[in-house]
């Protein structure tokens, strides 16, 4: 029996992330009475010094040549041989597009039950209780399994981020005996579309701009960047703002958008739509810059300017800079 | 080629707010409800291939006789034909009872391809597609934005995940999820309304297709709605934007979340 978490890998290195997750895994693992064991996959054991830093009770590195790039039927098989050398009955991934489709595989093909984008994890009377969050962040419910092996993917931001400590735990090596022939995917190309901007589901701070941006979108957008720059924030928008044309897709934060959890939400201009607020409503402060006193966002809002976000939005920078230093 | 588009019926995203716990529980839920807008994607990306391919396309869902809706809007986008899995007398599933259903159809089928959205708008899982993947022993690549090749049994596609975007080559028969980014979903025709509203849409139980009551392998308790954030907001007064932008830093330090 052992608690089990996939630490995900990409070109920069461990996604972090599958931290979050490890420092709940061993919370869990203490409550079931067992072990955690953090399974890195690759073509080599990089990665095992920086796990071993997260402190679980083995790092299992599963290597060989077939596992060099990312592809769900190798990885999805490794697992599997992970799964049963360190006889996992919790299985734990990240809930990245990665994390959501290799957890989803392997439950599927181990016919176990499967918690996908769990806000929440818990054991109550030694079995495992997962939360998700439902019909696009409106409904809660509690997942309880009953198969042998349980699968959860954990939402990013759910568990706070462990400090790193000195390296301990156990490192053990298992070959994932699978040959080139036995992997379906070839992947021709791997472009980065990393900017260096930060991801909004991984952001501490995030600043928005919606449809008050309207007079001038392009300077509206600028303004929201270069606060967001000043604070080390992502930039959000809603959905109207992304319907108009205004900024792309990936920025968008709402019901059909990215559901969000930073420390501060800045939100320019956005009228605080059910729809809005269904995607940061668990922001821990939220602050409301609106022309409107009316709009529904102040009734959210821990912080309210009521004003213009052209006017604000620059004197609110320029004030950061100032008290940052920067 | 045949490409079986998975679709399901799910709550209008506008009325997702007003589902209640008591609605989830009962299963009856008081809400319009649609195809599901993720599916809409997909269903898109199967009348486009039918530009480019020989493609014999056909919708697949597993639900309620209610579902037939979501299939018509399928039919009237421009889909080829339909097919309900009526699963309302099966209880105590879960996602891999659907997916051991709509594997069931898809095989009888004999799909090349199987095209769906990433994910529901009311139970979110993203993983039905994969259990149908499971189940047949199909690759699977989810989160795609382009279609770009289908040739020589192989279909190469372009992907995103966080901070990349990968071109993947996979073997047919596969399954694909695909994302926003793909197309942009067309509005039914007033001639495809007209069709579909004719069109006589078989059902098959799923029992016949071999799927019994109580095999899930998890099961939704607690079921409840969010609590509401209960904040009190604090209006920051000055006589200019200048004083407004200090008082709100001051604030925001003293908050901790800088």
């Amino acid at each position: 029996m052992s608690v089990l978490v996939w630490i995900e890998q990409n070109q920069n290195g461990v996604v972090p992330n599958s931290f979050e997750v490890l420092g709940k895994a061993k919370e869990i693992a203490a409550a079931l009475g067992t072990q955690t064991v953090a399974a890195i996959l690759g073509d080599s054991a990089s990665g095992v010094e920086t796990v071993r830093q997260y402190g679980p009770d083995v790092v299992l590195a599963v290597t060989g040549p077939v596992l060099a790039n990312y592809r769900l039927s190798a990885y999805t098989a490794a697992l599997r041989k992970a799964v049963e050398a360190a006889g996992a009955t919790v299985v734990l991934t990240a809930a990245t597009v990665r994390g959501r489709e290799v957890a989803a595989m392997l439950a599927g093909q181990l016919d176990a039950g499967y918690a996908p984008d769990v806000i929440d994890l818990r054991v109550e009377n030694g079995r495992l209780v997962a939360v998700r969050s439902v019909y696009s962040n409106n409904i809660l419910a509690d997942v309880m399994f009953n198969s042998p092996i349980q699968v959860v993917s954990v939402r990013p931001r759910s568990f706070p981020m462990p400090e790193p400590g000195a390296p301990g735990g156990e490192v053990r090596t298992l070959d994932p005996g699978l040959a080139e022939s036995d992997v379906k995917e070839k992947v021709l190309e791997v472009r980065s579309t990393d900017t260096g901007e930060i991801s909004l589901t991984d952001a501490s701070i995030i600043v928005s701009g919606g449809r008050g941006v309207a007079q001038d979108p392009a300077k509206g957008f600028a303004l929201v960047t270069e606060l967001a720059n000043v604070l080390g924030a992502a930039v959000g928008a809603s959905r109207a703002a992304v319907d108009a044309g205004y900024i792309p897709y990936k920025h968008q934060v709402g019901q059909t958008g990215k559901t969000v959890k930073p420390d501060l939400y800045i939100a320019a201009g956005i009228s605080g739509a059910i729809q809005h607020l269904a995607g940061m409503g668990g922001s821990k402060v939220i602050v409301a810059i609106n022309k409107d006193p009316e709009a529904p966002i102040f009734e959210k809002a821990n912080y309210g300017i009521v004003g213009d976000l052209f006017q604000v939005l620059p004197a609110l920078t320029a004030e950061f800079k100032k008290r940052l230093g920067k | 080629m045949k490409v079986v588009v998975l679709v399901k019926q799910t709550p209008d995203t506008a009325e997702l707010p007003k589902v209640s716990a008591e609605d989830v529980r009962s299963g009856k839920i008081k809400a319009t409800m649609v195809i599901n807008p993720w599916d809409e994607f997909a269903v898109e990306e199967a009348i486009l291939l039918g530009d480019r391919y020989d493609v014999e396309s056909v919708a697949i869902s597993m639900g309620s006789p209610d579902a037939v809706d979501a299939l018509k809007h399928a039919l009237a986008m421009g889909v080829g034909s339909a097919a309900l899995i009526d699963g309302s007398a099966l209880s105590g599933g879960d996602m891999w009872t659907t997916a051991a259903a709509l594997a069931a159809a898809v095989k009888a089928q004999g799909a090349d391809l199987v095209l769906t959205g990433k994910q529901s708008v009311d139970d979110n899982s993203g993983a039905v597609y994969a259990g149908v993947a499971a189940q047949l022993g199909w690759p699977m690549v989810s989160a795609v934005t382009k279609i770009v090749d289908i040739s020589n049994g192989q279909i190469t596609v372009e992907r995103m995940v966080e901070g990349a975007q990968e071109t993947i080559s996979v073997p047919l028969p596969a399954v694909i999820s695909v994302g926003k980014e793909i197309n942009e979903p067309r509005y039914p025709s007033f001639m495809g309304i007209r069709k579909a509203s004719k069109a006589v849409i078989p059902s098959t139980p799923a029992a016949e297709l071999g799927i019994a009551s109580g095999s899930g392998k998890t099961q939704w308790t607690n079921i409840r709605k969010p609590e509401e954030r209960k904040t009190k907001c604090v209006i920051i007064e000055g006589a200019t934007v200048e004083e407004k932008a200090a008082k709100l830093v001051d604030a925001l330090l003293a908050e901790k979340v800088i």
